[in-house]
């Protein structure tokens, strides 16, 4: 996924993820997600190819990709970390956790590392509030992080 | 007969370990030579016993918890399959004190069966309220939800009847039924709780509020960060449709209603209605003025029910047994129960349902058992990152909407944090503020500015920079932001920051002074 395809080659796949989903009331964000999920991210050479199946401008295509927080202009890591840092997590230390992690990976929020490992992004509640602090590794739900979980984690990425 | 082990699949036990724990379980069952079915159930929401797993036995079910995967070998050596003793022993799950004290209307079988049987809804009382909401006149499904007194559990707390009764009197060639399940409040987990443990009686009452209201069309709009929340619905809807429940002849009767289920992307704001409504058509998630409202000029422009999942969950009880059965519980205006989430820093946390009513202190107290830290509770956020911080001294406040509403806060989706005496109110007032810049759809300028100019001024006061005078530009940029918003994202991020001001006025005192204090 990290590998960006050729802009043909995006234009082709992303044509035929629309003509599977135009069907759909309102069909941009279902297209918009499979985009993501085929490519790991939403290629800005994709965008015209939407605007032109959907019969938007690209400035609309362009204005609801940029909205939603989970649309990529461009490739995550190999793996994608998520914390929580929402109230219920902050109650039980998620500050701390944030501070350990991005040590411990030697990355901030919104970055990957340079080895292209992972992606570490806060993200406010994944609903895990009576297991605080939280955290999402590659969609799996990680509960009650603690030092040990943590340092796993962290080795469970780099591997 | 075969031994069945119940092990809960719901995403808040995945997090603890339950995955591994029913992995050791098959190995040792394998080594053993011994037959049994695992079931993977929902969770019945006691989260500080999870993953809490349970054995049907000749006198019941029989429940452990919480089980640690290296638990289980001496689980087995202990005679589990049969309801031997260990030191995870809860005994009979409806025993244990915190599910025993519950009033379970809308949650009545989450966790305890396969979500996916079908056959095991209907075998708990599954679809009754449905078959009966198809041999009534819509008006009269209509009448007896809004008698029943059911209000938005989605925070907002309008009668769900009466915005029903909206839509089945607009005309229009097409309705929609829109289920919010945008649940991005944080310390809420009901609806991911019940999608993940009882997705057919969401299903249920939706197809209900579509017989009510003549609307065809259902979408459950979920939020993205609940993935297996989704793939549970998805599955869900097909089964549904599969059996009849949902299709041309809803139950078999001459009533057509289907659903679509869609996931979004990550804007907290979709979570209010009218700009889940653009996200779905697939706009940007941009808050819509109003009037017109959603039931006349909804989805599409068509006529459009949008009701939280815990108000159309709590539906097919109300079809089921009755208006009067519902309303009999709570107080005041507040009938009913509410699923009640305790979270953050406490000792009991989970879902605890209930009749309207406990008190604030009860529930934190007793129910929760205090903090997790063993340390002193300082404040309780009521009602997720927009809902007030209550301190100690409000602690007599029941849980009602009314009455959270006289004391300047608001109980919003039900959903509790406790904080323990490390808390930094300035920290968790600047947050709010910090909440709303990020998530604000832009829209209307109190909520876009006044949240980034909320974040300076409050920077000042913790450097000491005339902190009376900005706690004072604070307050006025908060009145501004309350009654000049669009929405409850910039009108009600004033709840957490006035609220930490009002109540806990010393972490807002310059820097040297709280250094002094201490």
């Amino acid at each position: 996924m990290t590998m960006q395809a050729a802009s043909t080659e995006i234009a082709s796949r992303t044509a035929a993820i629309i003509d599977e989903m135009k069907g759909l009331e309102g069909p941009l964000l279902p297209i918009l997600h499979s985009i993501q999920e085929e490519f790991g991210y939403v290629p800005k050479d994709a965008l015209p190819v939407i605007a032109d199946g959907l019969n938007l401008s690209r400035a609309e295509v362009h204005g609801v990709a940029s909205f939603y927080h989970d649309f990529r202009a461009k490739p995550a890591g190999r793996h994608v970390l998520k914390l929580c840092q929402a109230e219920a997590c902050q109650s039980m230390g998620s500050d701390a956790v944030a501070a350990k992690v991005k040590q411990l990976l030697g990355i901030d929020f919104h970055e990957t590392a340079r080895d292209g490992s992972v992606t570490l992004e806060p993200v406010y509640c994944l609903g895990l509030c009576a297991c605080s602090p939280s955290a999402m590794l590659d969609g799996e739900v990680i509960g009650r992080l603690d030092d040990e979980k943590i340092e796993e984690i962290v080795a469970e990425v780099r591997s | 007969m075969i031994p069945r082990i119940y092990i809960p699949a719901d995403s808040g036990a995945l997090a603890l370990g339950a995955e591994k724990v029913a992995r050791a379980i098959e190995k040792e069952l394998k080594e053993r030579g011994v037959e049994a079915k695992i079931v993977r159930n929902g969770s019945r929401g006691a989260y500080f016993l999870e993953p809490m797993v349970e054995v049907a036995t000749d006198r019941g079910r029989v429940a452990y918890g919480p089980v640690k995967p290296s638990d289980v070998k001496s689980l087995f050596d202990s005679g589990f399959l049969t309801g031997g003793h260990h030191k995870r022993w809860l005994g009979a799950p409806d025993k244990i004190p915190f599910l025993a004290k519950q009033t379970r209307l809308t949650f009545a079988r989450c966790g305890i069966n396969d979500p996916l049987s079908l056959d095991a809804y209907k075998s708990l009382g599954g679809l009754r309220g449905l078959q009966n909401a198809v041999a009534m006149a819509p008006a009269d499904v209509v009448k007896q939800v809004t008698e029943s007194g059911l209000r938005g559990r989605g925070g907002a707390g309008f009668p769900t009847g009466i915005k029903w009764k909206t839509v089945l009197d607009t005309a229009g060639a097409q309705k929609y039924i829109v289920c919010n399940a945008d649940e991005g409040d944080s310390a809420t987990f009901a609806d991911r709780m019940i999608m993940e443990g009882d997705p057919f009686v969401l299903i249920e009452g939706m197809a209900i509020a579509g017989i009510a209201t003549g609307a065809t069309k259902g979408f459950v709009y979920i939020r993205s960060e609940y993935p297996h929340a989704v793939a549970t619905m998805n599955k869900a809807v097909a089964i549904a449709r599969k059996a009849g429940v949902l299709g041309l002849n809803v139950l078999g009767s001459p009533n057509a209603f289907d659903m679509e289920i869609r996931v979004g992307a990550g804007a907290y704001v979709c979570g209010e209605e009218t700009s889940l409504l653009n996200s779905l058509e697939g706009k940007r998630g941009v808050v819509r003025a109003k009037p017109p409202l959603p039931a006349i000029q909804g989805l599409f422009g068509k006529p459009t029910v949008i009701n939280n999942v815990i108000s159309l969950a709590s539906v097919p009880i109300i079809m089921d047994k009755g208006a009067t059965f519902y309303k009999d519980f709570g107080m005041g205006r507040s009938r009913g129960t509410i699923p009640i989430q305790i979270a953050g820093n406490v000792r009991n946390g989970g879902l605890f349902e209930t009749a309207f009513g406990l008190t604030l202190g009860e529930i934190v107290d007793e129910i929760g058992g205090g903090t997790a830290s063993g340390r002193p509770v300082k404040a309780v956020q009521v009602g997720g990152p927009l809902g007030a911080y209550f301190p100690r001294a409000l602690f007599d406040t029941p849980f009602d909407y009314e009455e959270f509403a006289k004391r300047d806060g608001l109980i919003g989706h039900a959903g509790i944090t406790v904080f323990d005496d490390t808390a930094d109110m300035l920290k968790q007032a600047r947050f709010a503020m910090e909440f709303c810049a990020v998530e604000s759809c832009g829209k209307c300028t109190p909520c876009r500015i006044g949240s980034t100019r909320g974040v300076e001024v409050l920077d000042k006061v913790a450097a000491g920079i005339e902190a009376e005078k900005n706690l004072a530009l604070v307050t006025d940029l908060c009145n501004t932001m309350k009654f000049g918003s669009l929405c409850a994202l910039g009108g009600f991020t004033p709840y957490p920051v006035m609220s930490s001001i009002t109540h806990f006025p010393e972490d807002f005192k310059p820097a040297p002074a709280r250094v002094a204090a201490e």
